[in-house]
Protein backbone atom coordinates (compact mmCIF):
# COMPACT_ATOMS: atom_id res chain seq x y z
CA UNK A 1 0.00 0.00 0.00
CA UNK A 2 0.89 3.78 -0.56
CA UNK A 3 1.86 6.27 1.80
CA UNK A 4 -0.52 9.67 1.37
CA UNK A 5 0.96 12.96 2.03
CA UNK A 6 -0.49 16.70 2.24
CA UNK A 7 1.11 19.12 0.32
CA UNK A 8 -1.21 21.79 0.14
CA UNK A 9 -3.71 23.37 2.23
CA UNK A 10 -6.32 26.30 2.20
CA UNK A 11 -8.97 27.88 4.15
CA UNK A 12 -11.81 30.46 4.20
CA UNK A 13 -13.61 31.02 7.32
CA UNK A 14 -15.18 32.95 9.94
CA UNK A 15 -11.82 33.31 12.02
CA UNK A 16 -9.60 33.94 8.60
CA UNK A 17 -9.43 33.73 5.03
CA UNK A 18 -5.87 32.79 4.73
CA UNK A 19 -3.76 30.16 7.03
CA UNK A 20 -1.52 33.15 8.58
CA UNK A 21 -4.63 34.57 9.44
CA UNK A 22 -6.10 31.58 10.83
CA UNK A 23 -3.16 30.79 12.66
CA UNK A 24 -3.34 34.03 14.61
CA UNK A 25 -7.04 33.52 15.45
CA UNK A 26 -6.57 29.86 16.39
CA UNK A 27 -3.34 30.73 18.67
CA UNK A 28 -5.36 33.65 20.53
CA UNK A 29 -8.57 32.43 20.66
CA UNK A 30 -10.42 34.68 18.21
CA UNK A 31 -13.94 33.94 17.85
CA UNK A 32 -15.40 34.04 14.16
CA UNK A 33 -19.37 34.11 15.57
CA UNK A 34 -21.73 37.45 14.85
CA UNK A 35 -25.22 38.21 14.42
CA UNK A 36 -26.80 38.38 10.93
CA UNK A 37 -29.84 40.32 11.32
CA UNK A 38 -31.45 38.80 8.76
CA UNK A 39 -31.88 35.79 9.97
CA UNK A 40 -33.91 37.55 12.41
CA UNK A 41 -36.21 39.43 10.32
CA UNK A 42 -36.48 35.96 8.01
CA UNK A 43 -37.76 34.18 11.22
CA UNK A 44 -35.00 32.20 13.04
CA UNK A 45 -34.97 31.57 16.75
CA UNK A 46 -31.40 32.92 16.89
CA UNK A 47 -29.46 35.14 14.94
CA UNK A 48 -25.72 33.69 15.70
CA UNK A 49 -23.74 32.68 12.88
CA UNK A 50 -20.28 32.68 11.76
CA UNK A 51 -19.58 35.81 10.01
CA UNK A 52 -17.82 34.58 6.62
CA UNK A 53 -16.22 37.37 4.23
CA UNK A 54 -17.74 36.87 0.62
CA UNK A 55 -15.28 36.19 -1.94
CA UNK A 56 -14.25 38.59 -4.82
CA UNK A 57 -14.24 36.48 -7.86
CA UNK A 58 -14.41 38.98 -10.56
CA UNK A 59 -11.29 39.40 -12.36
CA UNK A 60 -10.23 36.16 -10.97
CA UNK A 61 -12.43 33.94 -13.00
CA UNK A 62 -14.35 34.38 -15.83
CA UNK A 63 -17.72 34.50 -16.25
CA UNK A 64 -18.51 31.87 -17.55
CA UNK A 65 -16.99 29.72 -15.26
CA UNK A 66 -17.96 31.98 -12.40
CA UNK A 67 -21.71 31.94 -13.28
CA UNK A 68 -22.51 28.12 -11.79
CA UNK A 69 -20.44 28.82 -8.66
CA UNK A 70 -23.15 28.28 -5.46
CA UNK A 71 -21.72 30.34 -2.44
CA UNK A 72 -19.87 27.37 -1.34
CA UNK A 73 -18.51 26.74 -4.28
CA UNK A 74 -16.80 30.17 -4.47
CA UNK A 75 -15.33 29.78 -0.51
CA UNK A 76 -14.35 25.84 -1.68
CA UNK A 77 -12.81 27.50 -5.02
CA UNK A 78 -10.69 30.27 -2.80
CA UNK A 79 -9.58 27.30 -0.45
CA UNK A 80 -8.54 25.42 -3.78
CA UNK A 81 -6.59 27.66 -4.92
CA UNK A 82 -4.33 28.47 -1.87
CA UNK A 83 -4.04 24.91 -1.50
CA UNK A 84 -2.85 24.15 -4.82
CA UNK A 85 -0.72 27.44 -4.93
CA UNK A 86 1.04 25.93 -1.95
CA UNK A 87 1.61 22.30 -3.06
CA UNK A 88 3.39 23.98 -5.77
CA UNK A 89 0.44 22.99 -8.11
CA UNK A 90 -0.02 25.11 -11.47
CA UNK A 91 -2.29 25.52 -13.83
CA UNK A 92 -0.03 23.75 -16.33
CA UNK A 93 0.90 20.97 -13.58
CA UNK A 94 -3.53 20.63 -14.03
CA UNK A 95 -3.77 20.33 -17.59
CA UNK A 96 -0.88 17.64 -17.75
CA UNK A 97 -1.46 15.70 -15.15
CA UNK A 98 -4.88 14.10 -13.61
CA UNK A 99 -5.66 15.20 -10.67
CA UNK A 100 -9.33 14.40 -8.77
CA UNK A 101 -11.43 16.51 -6.45
CA UNK A 102 -13.85 15.34 -3.71
CA UNK A 103 -15.75 17.55 -1.75
CA UNK A 104 -17.80 17.29 1.27
CA UNK A 105 -20.88 19.39 0.96
CA UNK A 106 -24.41 18.16 2.34
CA UNK A 107 -26.99 21.12 0.85
CA UNK A 108 -27.24 24.27 -1.26
CA UNK A 109 -30.55 25.76 0.04
CA UNK A 110 -30.27 29.35 -1.39
CA UNK A 111 -30.37 28.70 -5.12
CA UNK A 112 -32.93 26.01 -4.59
CA UNK A 113 -35.57 28.41 -2.66
CA UNK A 114 -34.83 31.05 -5.30
CA UNK A 115 -35.74 29.02 -8.13
CA UNK A 116 -38.75 27.77 -6.54
CA UNK A 117 -40.15 31.45 -5.60
CA UNK A 118 -38.88 32.03 -9.35
CA UNK A 119 -41.39 29.35 -10.50
CA UNK A 120 -44.09 30.16 -7.72
CA UNK A 121 -43.84 33.85 -9.46
CA UNK A 122 -43.70 32.72 -13.16
CA UNK A 123 -44.43 29.62 -13.78
CA UNK A 124 -42.14 29.48 -16.63
CA UNK A 125 -38.68 27.76 -16.66
CA UNK A 126 -37.58 29.67 -19.52
CA UNK A 127 -37.66 32.26 -16.70
CA UNK A 128 -34.97 30.65 -15.09
CA UNK A 129 -31.74 31.34 -16.41
CA UNK A 130 -28.91 29.01 -16.74
CA UNK A 131 -27.19 29.44 -13.15
CA UNK A 132 -29.49 28.01 -10.65
CA UNK A 133 -29.22 24.17 -12.01
CA UNK A 134 -25.20 24.17 -11.47
CA UNK A 135 -25.81 25.75 -8.02
CA UNK A 136 -28.80 24.15 -6.47
CA UNK A 137 -27.22 20.71 -6.62
CA UNK A 138 -24.87 19.09 -3.89
CA UNK A 139 -22.32 18.00 -6.39
CA UNK A 140 -21.86 21.95 -7.39
CA UNK A 141 -18.57 22.63 -5.59
CA UNK A 142 -17.21 19.58 -7.63
CA UNK A 143 -18.82 20.29 -10.66
CA UNK A 144 -17.16 24.22 -10.47
CA UNK A 145 -14.09 23.43 -9.07
CA UNK A 146 -13.38 20.17 -11.33
CA UNK A 147 -14.46 22.70 -14.16
CA UNK A 148 -12.20 26.04 -13.25
CA UNK A 149 -9.31 23.83 -12.59
CA UNK A 150 -9.42 21.39 -15.65
CA UNK A 151 -9.32 18.27 -13.19
CA UNK A 152 -9.59 14.88 -15.17
CA UNK A 153 -9.31 12.52 -12.51
CA UNK A 154 -11.65 11.41 -9.89
CA UNK A 155 -14.75 13.55 -9.43
CA UNK A 156 -17.75 13.17 -6.90
CA UNK A 157 -19.27 14.87 -3.71
CA UNK A 158 -19.97 13.33 -0.45
CA UNK A 159 -23.24 13.89 1.87
CA UNK A 160 -22.84 13.25 5.11
CA UNK A 161 -24.33 15.59 7.00
CA UNK A 162 -21.47 17.28 9.48
CA UNK A 163 -19.01 14.20 8.75
CA UNK A 164 -18.78 15.55 4.86
CA UNK A 165 -15.49 16.97 4.80
CA UNK A 166 -13.84 14.60 6.56
CA UNK A 167 -15.46 11.60 5.06
CA UNK A 168 -13.90 12.89 1.98
CA UNK A 169 -10.45 13.44 3.13
CA UNK A 170 -11.02 9.34 4.31
CA UNK A 171 -12.14 8.79 0.14
CA UNK A 172 -9.35 10.45 -1.16
CA UNK A 173 -6.56 8.84 1.49
CA UNK A 174 -7.85 5.38 0.18
CA UNK A 175 -7.75 6.50 -3.95
CA UNK A 176 -4.38 7.07 -3.27
CA UNK A 177 -3.35 4.70 -0.96
CA UNK A 178 -4.44 1.84 -3.56
CA UNK A 179 -2.75 3.11 -6.13
CA UNK A 180 -6.09 5.00 -8.18
CA UNK A 181 -5.03 8.50 -7.95
CA UNK A 182 -1.89 9.65 -7.31
CA UNK A 183 -3.21 13.80 -5.99
CA UNK A 184 -7.04 14.73 -4.90
CA UNK A 185 -7.81 18.02 -3.71
CA UNK A 186 -9.95 17.16 -0.84
CA UNK A 187 -11.97 19.01 1.49
CA UNK A 188 -15.69 20.54 1.94
CA UNK A 189 -17.88 23.58 1.44
CA UNK A 190 -20.94 25.30 3.79
CA UNK A 191 -22.93 27.97 2.33
CA UNK A 192 -23.95 30.65 5.21
CA UNK A 193 -26.64 32.59 3.82
CA UNK A 194 -29.77 33.37 6.09
CA UNK A 195 -32.19 30.25 3.74
CA UNK A 196 -29.61 27.67 4.86
CA UNK A 197 -29.86 26.81 8.32
CA UNK A 198 -33.77 27.83 9.08
CA UNK A 199 -34.69 23.93 9.21
CA UNK A 200 -31.70 23.32 11.36
CA UNK A 201 -32.88 26.11 13.66
CA UNK A 202 -36.26 24.54 13.81
CA UNK A 203 -35.08 21.71 15.77
CA UNK A 204 -34.28 24.80 18.65
CA UNK A 205 -30.55 23.31 18.58
CA UNK A 206 -28.97 26.45 18.08
CA UNK A 207 -27.33 28.91 21.09
CA UNK A 208 -29.63 32.20 21.82
CA UNK A 209 -26.56 33.79 23.25
CA UNK A 210 -27.36 36.74 21.11
CA UNK A 211 -25.88 39.39 23.99
CA UNK A 212 -22.55 37.76 23.78
CA UNK A 213 -21.96 35.94 20.58
CA UNK A 214 -18.25 35.34 20.99
CA UNK A 215 -19.42 33.46 24.03
CA UNK A 216 -22.26 31.86 22.27
CA UNK A 217 -20.35 28.49 21.07
CA UNK A 218 -19.19 26.80 24.40
CA UNK A 219 -18.59 22.76 23.34
CA UNK A 220 -17.83 20.73 26.56
CA UNK A 221 -19.09 23.55 29.18
CA UNK A 222 -21.69 23.04 31.63
CA UNK A 223 -23.52 25.92 30.40
CA UNK A 224 -23.96 25.54 26.88
CA UNK A 225 -27.02 26.45 25.10
CA UNK A 226 -26.35 24.94 21.58
CA UNK A 227 -24.14 25.14 18.54
CA UNK A 228 -23.38 28.28 16.67
CA UNK A 229 -23.93 27.63 12.67
CA UNK A 230 -20.60 28.53 10.37
CA UNK A 231 -19.63 27.65 7.12
CA UNK A 232 -16.68 28.43 4.55
CA UNK A 233 -14.48 26.75 2.56
CA UNK A 234 -11.35 24.38 3.13
CA UNK A 235 -9.28 22.67 0.85
CA UNK A 236 -6.14 19.94 1.26
CA UNK A 237 -3.99 18.63 -1.32
CA UNK A 238 -3.75 14.29 -0.53
CA UNK A 239 -0.79 13.32 -2.75
CA UNK A 240 0.90 9.80 -3.05
CA UNK A 241 4.67 9.64 -1.10
CA UNK A 242 6.49 8.87 -3.95
CA UNK A 243 4.98 11.40 -6.24
CA UNK A 244 5.34 13.85 -3.97
CA UNK A 245 8.71 13.41 -3.39
CA UNK A 246 9.28 13.11 -7.06
CA UNK A 247 8.05 16.20 -7.52
CA UNK A 248 10.07 18.11 -5.36
CA UNK A 249 7.22 19.11 -3.31
CA UNK A 250 7.23 20.03 0.27
CA UNK A 251 5.38 17.98 2.73
CA UNK A 252 3.36 18.89 5.53
CA UNK A 253 1.86 15.61 7.10
CA UNK A 254 0.92 12.26 6.14
CA UNK A 255 -2.60 10.74 6.75
CA UNK A 256 -2.27 7.48 8.34
CA UNK A 257 -5.99 6.18 9.20
CA UNK A 258 -9.39 6.98 8.07
CA UNK A 259 -12.14 5.53 10.36
CA UNK A 260 -15.75 5.35 9.74
CA UNK A 261 -18.84 3.64 11.73
CA UNK A 262 -22.86 4.02 11.53
CA UNK A 263 -24.14 4.29 14.80
CA UNK A 264 -27.19 1.74 13.95
CA UNK A 265 -29.34 3.13 16.65
CA UNK A 266 -32.43 4.84 16.69
CA UNK A 267 -33.41 8.14 16.04
CA UNK A 268 -32.01 10.04 13.36
CA UNK A 269 -30.23 13.13 15.85
CA UNK A 270 -28.55 10.75 18.02
CA UNK A 271 -25.16 10.42 18.49
CA UNK A 272 -24.02 7.16 19.88
CA UNK A 273 -20.89 6.80 22.03
CA UNK A 274 -19.94 3.13 20.77
CA UNK A 275 -20.34 4.90 17.40
CA UNK A 276 -17.60 6.86 17.82
CA UNK A 277 -15.53 4.77 19.75
CA UNK A 278 -15.82 1.99 16.73
CA UNK A 279 -14.83 5.41 14.40
CA UNK A 280 -11.96 6.17 16.39
CA UNK A 281 -10.68 2.79 17.14
CA UNK A 282 -10.81 2.02 13.08
CA UNK A 283 -8.59 5.15 12.46
CA UNK A 284 -6.07 4.52 15.05
CA UNK A 285 -6.11 0.57 13.82
CA UNK A 286 -5.83 1.62 10.42
CA UNK A 287 -2.93 3.95 11.21
CA UNK A 288 -0.92 1.26 13.46
CA UNK A 289 -0.99 3.81 16.28
CA UNK A 290 -2.06 3.00 20.27
CA UNK A 291 -4.43 5.86 22.04
CA UNK A 292 -1.45 6.55 23.93
CA UNK A 293 0.56 8.24 21.00
CA UNK A 294 -2.09 10.51 20.21
CA UNK A 295 -0.93 14.15 20.92
CA UNK A 296 -4.07 16.15 20.08
CA UNK A 297 -7.59 15.05 19.13
CA UNK A 298 -9.81 17.66 17.54
CA UNK A 299 -13.07 16.81 18.97
CA UNK A 300 -16.43 16.96 16.69
CA UNK A 301 -17.85 18.91 19.96
CA UNK A 302 -20.62 21.20 18.81
CA UNK A 303 -22.07 22.78 21.62
CA UNK A 304 -24.88 20.80 22.23
CA UNK A 305 -25.47 19.17 25.53
CA UNK A 306 -26.32 15.49 24.43
CA UNK A 307 -23.47 15.52 20.97
CA UNK A 308 -21.08 17.11 23.37
CA UNK A 309 -21.36 14.46 26.56
CA UNK A 310 -21.60 11.54 24.59
CA UNK A 311 -18.36 12.43 22.16
CA UNK A 312 -16.81 12.94 25.68
CA UNK A 313 -17.94 9.66 26.65
CA UNK A 314 -16.43 8.02 23.54
CA UNK A 315 -12.88 9.75 23.98
CA UNK A 316 -13.43 8.68 28.23
CA UNK A 317 -12.97 5.12 27.21
CA UNK A 318 -10.32 5.35 24.46
CA UNK A 319 -8.11 7.96 26.18
CA UNK A 320 -8.64 7.94 29.90
CA UNK A 321 -4.92 8.93 31.19
CA UNK A 322 -3.64 9.40 28.05
CA UNK A 323 -1.33 12.45 27.15
CA UNK A 324 -3.76 13.81 24.46
CA UNK A 325 -4.74 17.00 24.72
CA UNK A 326 -8.59 17.59 23.17
CA UNK A 327 -9.96 20.64 22.24
CA UNK A 328 -13.19 21.69 20.58
CA UNK A 329 -11.96 24.51 17.46
CA UNK A 330 -16.19 25.23 17.21
CA UNK A 331 -15.64 27.24 20.08
CA UNK A 332 -13.88 29.52 17.73
CA UNK A 333 -15.56 28.69 14.49
CA UNK A 334 -19.16 27.61 15.11
CA UNK A 335 -20.56 24.90 13.71
CA UNK A 336 -18.62 24.56 9.79
CA UNK A 337 -21.23 21.71 9.72
CA UNK A 338 -20.54 20.31 5.65
CA UNK A 339 -17.21 21.87 5.76
CA UNK A 340 -15.83 21.81 9.13
CA UNK A 341 -13.97 17.78 9.15
CA UNK A 342 -12.02 19.18 6.63
CA UNK A 343 -11.27 22.53 8.07
CA UNK A 344 -10.54 20.87 11.23
CA UNK A 345 -7.94 19.02 9.72
CA UNK A 346 -6.70 22.26 8.41
CA UNK A 347 -7.25 23.70 11.87
CA UNK A 348 -4.98 21.06 13.31
CA UNK A 349 -2.06 20.75 10.74
CA UNK A 350 -2.18 25.10 11.34
CA UNK A 351 -1.25 24.03 15.37
CA UNK A 352 0.95 20.95 14.05
CA UNK A 353 3.08 23.55 12.10
CA UNK A 354 3.73 26.39 14.81
CA UNK A 355 3.51 23.47 18.27
CA UNK A 356 1.17 24.53 19.79
CA UNK A 357 -2.74 23.52 20.41
CA UNK A 358 -5.69 25.91 20.49
CA UNK A 359 -7.79 26.62 23.27
CA UNK A 360 -11.17 25.38 23.60
CA UNK A 361 -12.66 28.73 24.59
CA UNK A 362 -15.82 29.51 26.62
CA UNK A 363 -15.34 26.27 28.63
CA UNK A 364 -15.92 27.65 32.62
CA UNK A 365 -17.58 24.89 34.09
CA UNK A 366 -16.69 21.12 32.66
CA UNK A 367 -20.17 19.38 32.77
CA UNK A 368 -20.19 15.84 34.99
CA UNK A 369 -18.29 13.95 31.99
CA UNK A 370 -15.76 16.91 30.23
CA UNK A 371 -14.46 16.82 33.34
CA UNK A 372 -12.58 12.94 33.01
CA UNK A 373 -10.88 14.87 29.89
CA UNK A 374 -7.75 16.48 29.18
CA UNK A 375 -9.51 19.68 27.80
CA UNK A 376 -6.97 22.67 26.55
CA UNK A 377 -8.73 25.83 27.89
CA UNK A 378 -5.89 27.74 26.96
CA UNK A 379 -3.95 27.50 24.28
CA UNK A 380 -0.79 25.20 25.12
CA UNK A 381 2.71 25.33 23.63
CA UNK A 382 3.79 21.98 22.89
CA UNK A 383 5.10 19.96 20.07
CA UNK A 384 1.93 18.16 18.14
CA UNK A 385 2.85 15.16 15.94
CA UNK A 386 0.12 12.58 16.13
CA UNK A 387 -3.58 14.40 15.54
CA UNK A 388 -6.91 12.81 15.45
CA UNK A 389 -9.56 14.89 13.94
CA UNK A 390 -13.53 13.50 14.93
CA UNK A 391 -16.14 14.17 13.07
CA UNK A 392 -20.31 12.70 13.26
CA UNK A 393 -22.97 13.77 11.36
CA UNK A 394 -26.84 12.69 11.55
CA UNK A 395 -28.11 9.95 10.61
CA UNK A 396 -25.39 8.52 12.88
CA UNK A 397 -22.83 8.90 10.14
CA UNK A 398 -18.89 8.97 11.66
CA UNK A 399 -15.68 9.99 10.48
CA UNK A 400 -12.26 10.05 12.23
CA UNK A 401 -8.86 10.64 10.89
CA UNK A 402 -5.27 10.31 12.18
CA UNK A 403 -2.61 12.18 10.49
CA UNK A 404 1.20 12.22 11.93
CA UNK A 405 3.56 15.97 10.91
CA UNK A 406 5.89 14.87 8.75
CA UNK A 407 9.39 15.51 9.66
CA UNK B 1 -39.66 53.51 -26.05
CA UNK B 2 -37.40 55.06 -28.82
CA UNK B 3 -34.25 53.49 -29.71
CA UNK B 4 -31.60 55.57 -27.55
CA UNK B 5 -33.41 53.71 -24.72
CA UNK B 6 -33.29 50.29 -26.28
CA UNK B 7 -29.38 50.90 -27.30
CA UNK B 8 -28.59 52.18 -23.63
CA UNK B 9 -30.71 49.31 -22.05
CA UNK B 10 -28.95 46.52 -23.92
CA UNK B 11 -25.63 48.02 -23.58
CA UNK B 12 -26.26 48.31 -20.08
CA UNK B 13 -27.07 44.56 -19.38
CA UNK B 14 -24.07 43.50 -21.67
CA UNK B 15 -21.56 45.57 -19.99
CA UNK B 16 -22.89 44.88 -16.23
CA UNK B 17 -24.98 41.42 -16.34
CA UNK B 18 -22.69 39.84 -19.19
CA UNK B 19 -19.42 41.90 -18.23
CA UNK B 20 -18.72 42.35 -21.91
CA UNK B 21 -15.87 45.06 -22.96
CA UNK B 22 -17.99 48.62 -23.54
CA UNK B 23 -15.14 48.85 -26.61
CA UNK B 24 -16.62 45.60 -28.04
CA UNK B 25 -20.22 46.33 -28.36
CA UNK B 26 -20.21 48.18 -31.63
CA UNK B 27 -23.19 48.12 -34.50
CA UNK B 28 -21.59 45.27 -36.63
CA UNK B 29 -20.46 43.32 -33.73
CA UNK B 30 -21.00 39.47 -33.64
CA UNK B 31 -23.14 38.15 -31.02
CA UNK B 32 -20.98 34.99 -30.44
CA UNK B 33 -17.97 35.55 -32.39
CA UNK B 34 -17.21 39.58 -31.04
CA UNK B 35 -19.29 39.27 -27.76
CA UNK B 36 -18.24 36.10 -26.99
CA UNK B 37 -22.12 35.36 -26.14
CA UNK B 38 -22.72 31.56 -26.19
CA UNK B 39 -25.92 29.18 -26.00
CA UNK B 40 -25.61 29.58 -21.73
CA UNK B 41 -25.89 32.82 -21.76
CA UNK B 42 -28.85 32.80 -24.56
CA UNK B 43 -30.97 31.31 -21.55
CA UNK B 44 -29.91 34.60 -18.98
CA UNK B 45 -31.01 36.59 -21.87
CA UNK B 46 -34.17 35.77 -21.92
CA UNK B 47 -34.70 36.95 -18.30
CA UNK B 48 -33.03 39.49 -18.59
CA UNK B 49 -34.92 40.85 -21.96
CA UNK B 50 -38.33 39.77 -19.98
CA UNK B 51 -37.09 41.98 -17.16
CA UNK B 52 -36.32 45.10 -18.95
CA UNK B 53 -38.76 44.96 -21.61
CA UNK B 54 -41.18 42.55 -20.74
CA UNK B 55 -41.75 40.63 -23.94
CA UNK B 56 -40.50 37.34 -23.80
CA UNK B 57 -37.75 36.10 -26.60
CA UNK B 58 -39.43 33.57 -29.12
CA UNK B 59 -36.36 31.58 -30.51
CA UNK B 60 -37.40 31.04 -33.56
CA UNK B 61 -38.03 35.01 -34.00
CA UNK B 62 -33.94 35.31 -33.37
CA UNK B 63 -33.11 32.98 -36.66
CA UNK B 64 -30.56 35.56 -38.72
CA UNK B 65 -30.21 38.20 -35.66
CA UNK B 66 -26.37 37.65 -35.11
CA UNK B 67 -25.42 41.40 -34.81
CA UNK B 68 -25.29 43.40 -31.91
CA UNK B 69 -27.59 45.79 -34.26
CA UNK B 70 -29.90 43.50 -35.29
CA UNK B 71 -30.74 42.12 -31.97
CA UNK B 72 -31.50 45.79 -31.01
CA UNK B 73 -33.81 46.21 -34.24
CA UNK B 74 -35.62 42.80 -32.84
CA UNK B 75 -35.95 44.53 -29.06
CA UNK B 76 -37.37 47.53 -31.02
CA UNK B 77 -39.72 45.77 -33.05
CA UNK B 78 -41.31 43.98 -30.21
CA UNK B 79 -41.13 46.70 -27.88
CA UNK B 80 -42.96 49.04 -30.18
Amino acid sequence: MRRVVITGMGIWSCIGTSIEEVKESLYNGKSGIGIEEERLRYGYQSGLTGIVPKPQLKGLIDRHLRRGMSEEAEYAYMAGRQAFEMAGVDEEYLLNNEVGCIFGNDSSAKPVIETAKLMEEKHDTELLGQSYIFQSMNSTINMNLSTIFHLKGVNFSVSAACASGSHSIGLGYMLIKQGLQDMVLCGGGQETNFYCMASFDALGAFSKNMAEPAKASRPFDRDRDGLVPSGGGAALVLEDYDHAVARGAHIIAEVLGYGFSSNGTQGISQPSDDGCVRAMRRAMDDAGVEPSEIDYINAHATSTRQGDMVEATAIDKLFHGTKALISSTKSMTGHECWMAGASEVVYSLIMMQHNFVAPNINLENCDEVSGKLNLARQTVDTEVNLVLSNSFGFGGTNSALVIRKFE
Amino acid sequence: MNRNEIEEKVRNFLIEDLEIDEEKITPDALLKEDLGIDSLDFVDIVVIVERNFGFKIKPEEMKGVDTYSKFCDYIETKVN
